[in-house]
């Protein structure tokens, strides 16, 4: 009955394809709202993925990354004075204008490491050596700082411009992940970054931290924050703070929740119709089944067999389809497009319940049919 | 015919009664129906639209509940089987002629032909190959894989008379069998039906408005109002 079912589906070529475009549709739609929705959530945390440190320590009533609050510059040897910290380093993260050769300014984001370690560097250096920075007036770019302040022509090795009227020379450019603002970031030692800022009572916008081996990240953190008084958190945390933020504070979530929520419904509801008018329209031949000896049960089972295997193609051309251009698009890092198998599991729950709903739909009607219908 | 009245009867109809709709709308179709049909017969139930014709046939088949009566087939009482018993009794012992054929337009002959065995459980390459046997015995084993809409509307028939009979049902209902064809078509899928169709162990049940098929019946049951008003044996040239 399978064959029989799946010939069905299949021989009337308009109808199925008309279901499938509408399944891949709402597929295509939801994967690709998805993955860009969720690209974005991890631009809006690049600040934190970038510098790849276990514990991020500050003001306890930070609320997210990009929003500093500075602490006192005694918090470092606090940190390091809680028993179970491997080691702490401050970084200082702020707003700056840059002012290039040609007289263009660029806001960025300047990034102090501490200047022995060098904690918190990129882990991928396209060009130069970062170590270079800790010479004198040097700073090191990320690609994005070169894509922005005029490109490899004008930003490179050797570039000289000015952050507040003091001279910064490029020795080296990083590859890190684009951020939510897009902002380029500027790296240099902890110490030079403080004399290119206004003088400020409070420097110190972070402490980095690592906790001893053997020691839970999560038991640091805590005892931090009642040790010290300030907001410890992991990485992974500060990234989910700093998500809930951009979804709380800006339009993105309802945005993007709103298009996903239209892709299930159209894609429910052409999905739904077609398959029930599918039903309809074969209404003589399930009747004609069912007076030959198919139970209601066996046409059910059809009936299931024929929803999910249009749905399962079209869950399979539709990711096919948000993947390419996931591809297309993402591969310059002209948009976020981070395609998670959680998502591809949540769309392909989503999509049985669409297929499972227009069954129902379906099979309700089949089982009240009277096949008496296909003496009519 | 067969003499087959001295049998026990293969379908026992008794004071059928069957309505439609509710109130004032209610509409009596069969006003108790009593009739006997034997094995190795066909009986032709004709009579004019709307009088309960295909209400009864329905009635036999099992595929509508009917109000009041009893109708045993087989030596089975239908009107007390569930309806899931109902539907596999329907499926081991009869076959089904519609007049609009009923085919599935995206299977081929043969491959429609074997929907009653498949219904069956019965493997799909042996019902294939018992399907290819009908479709030659109905004169179409050059036709097997076409699909119906390849096919002529005569041709359409006779695929629908294989699978009907494919399964070897005890009971033949037939529905208008000839209403959708010409006269020499239609002529030609009673001569079919009664060659192929016709056996001492089953029993044929034809519907008919078609006045130039009444002689390939044995007896014609008339149906007026909901109620039989005359059963009689059919003669033929040279039987009288």
């Amino acid at each position: 009955m399978n064959y029989i079912a799946l010939n069905m589906l299949f021989g009337d070529r308009a109808k199925y394809l008309m279901l499938l475009c509408g399944l891949t549709f709402a597929v295509m739609l939801i994967v690709q709202q998805g993955s860009i929705f969720w690209g974005l959530m991890i631009w809006s945390q690049s600040s934190i993925s970038n510098l790849n440190v276990p514990i991020w320590v500050t003001d306890p009533g930070i609320a997210q990354v990009d929003e500093v609050k500075p602490i006192a510059d005694t918090s470092v040897d606090r940190v390091r004075s809680v028993p179970g910290v491997e080691w702490a380093v401050p970084l200082y993260k702020g707003l700056l204008r840059a002012r290039l050769s040609n007289g263009e300014y660029h806001q960025i984001i300047l990034a102090g490491l501490e200047s022995s370690s060098l904690i918190g560097r990129p882990a991928e250096i396209l060009e130069g050596r970062f170590e270079d920075i800790l010479q004198p007036d040097a700073v090191a770019l990320d690609q994005w700082a070169v894509e922005r302040m005029g490109g490899p022509d004008v930003m490179k090795v050797g570039t000289i411009f000015e952050l507040n009227d003091r001279l910064a020379r490029v020795v080296a450019i990083a590859k890190t992940q684009k951020s939510f603002t897009n902002i380029p970031v500027v790296y240099t030692t902890y110490e030079r970054a403080i004399r290119y800022v206004p003088r400020e009572r409070r420097t110190l916008s972070y402490v980095l931290a690592k906790a001893k081996d053997g020691v839970p990240v999560e038991e640091v953190t805590r005892r931090i924050h009642e040790q010290t008084g300030l907001g410890a958190f992991t990485a992974e945390e500060f990234g989910w703070k700093t998500i809930g933020w951009v979804l709380k504070n800006t339009g993105i979530g309802i945005n993007f929740g709103t298009t996903i929520l239209l892709g299930f419904i159209v894609g429910m509801a052409i999905a739904g119709q077609t398959f029930y008018l599918f039903t309809v329209e074969n209404l003589r031949q399930f009747g004609a089944l069912k007076a030959m000896g198919t139970s209601t049960f066996t046409l059910a089972r059809m009936i299931l067999l024929q929803a999910f295997t249009v749905g399962l193609t079209g869950y399979g051309v539709g990711i096919g389809l948000a993947t390419v251009f996931g591809f297309l698009t993402a591969r310059s890092g002209g948009l976020p497009f981070i395609e998670t198998w959680q998502l591809l599991l949540l769309v392909l729950v989503g999509l049985l319940a669409i297929c499972t709903f227009s069954a129902l739909i379906s099979i309700v009607k089949l089982a009240r049919l009277e096949p008496a219908i296909v003496f009519r | 015919m067969m003499d087959s009245q001295t049998q026990p009867a293969a379908v026992r109809a008794r004071g059928i009664v069957k309505s439609f709709g509710t109130g004032d709308t209610q509409v009596t179709v069969l006003r108790g129906i009593d009739l006997d049909i034997y094995l190795g017969e066909m009986l032709l139930l004709v009579g004019e639209s709307g009088g309960g014709k295909t209400t009864l046939l329905s009635a036999i088949a099992g595929i509508l509940d009917i109000d009041e009566g009893d109708i045993n087939v087989l030596g089975v009482p239908l009107s007390g089987l569930p309806t899931g018993k109902r539907t596999t009794f329907r499926g081991q012992t009869m076959g089904f002629i519609y007049q609009q054929f009923n085919l599935l337009p995206a299977l081929t002959a043969a491959e429609n032909v074997a929907v009653p065995l498949l219904i069956q459980k019965i493997g799909r390459s042996d019902a294939l190959e018992r399907a290819q046997r009908m479709l030659d015995r109905v004169g179409l084993n050059d036709r097997a894989e076409f699909l119906p809409k390849n096919l002529s509307v005569g041709q359409q028939q006779r695929v629908a008379i294989a699978r009907a009979l494919v399964n070897e049902p005890r009971l033949l209902i037939c529905d208008e069998p000839t209403a959708a064809l010409d006269g020499p078509n239609g002529q030609k899928i009673m001569e079919i039906l009664r060659e192929v169709g016709r056996s001492p162990s089953r029993c044929v049940i034809v519907v008919t408005h078609d006045s130039r098929i009444f002689h390939f019946g044995d007896r014609m049951a008339h149906l007026t109002d909901g109620r039989i008003v005359s059963i009689e044996p059919i003669v033929r040239e040279g039987t009288a």
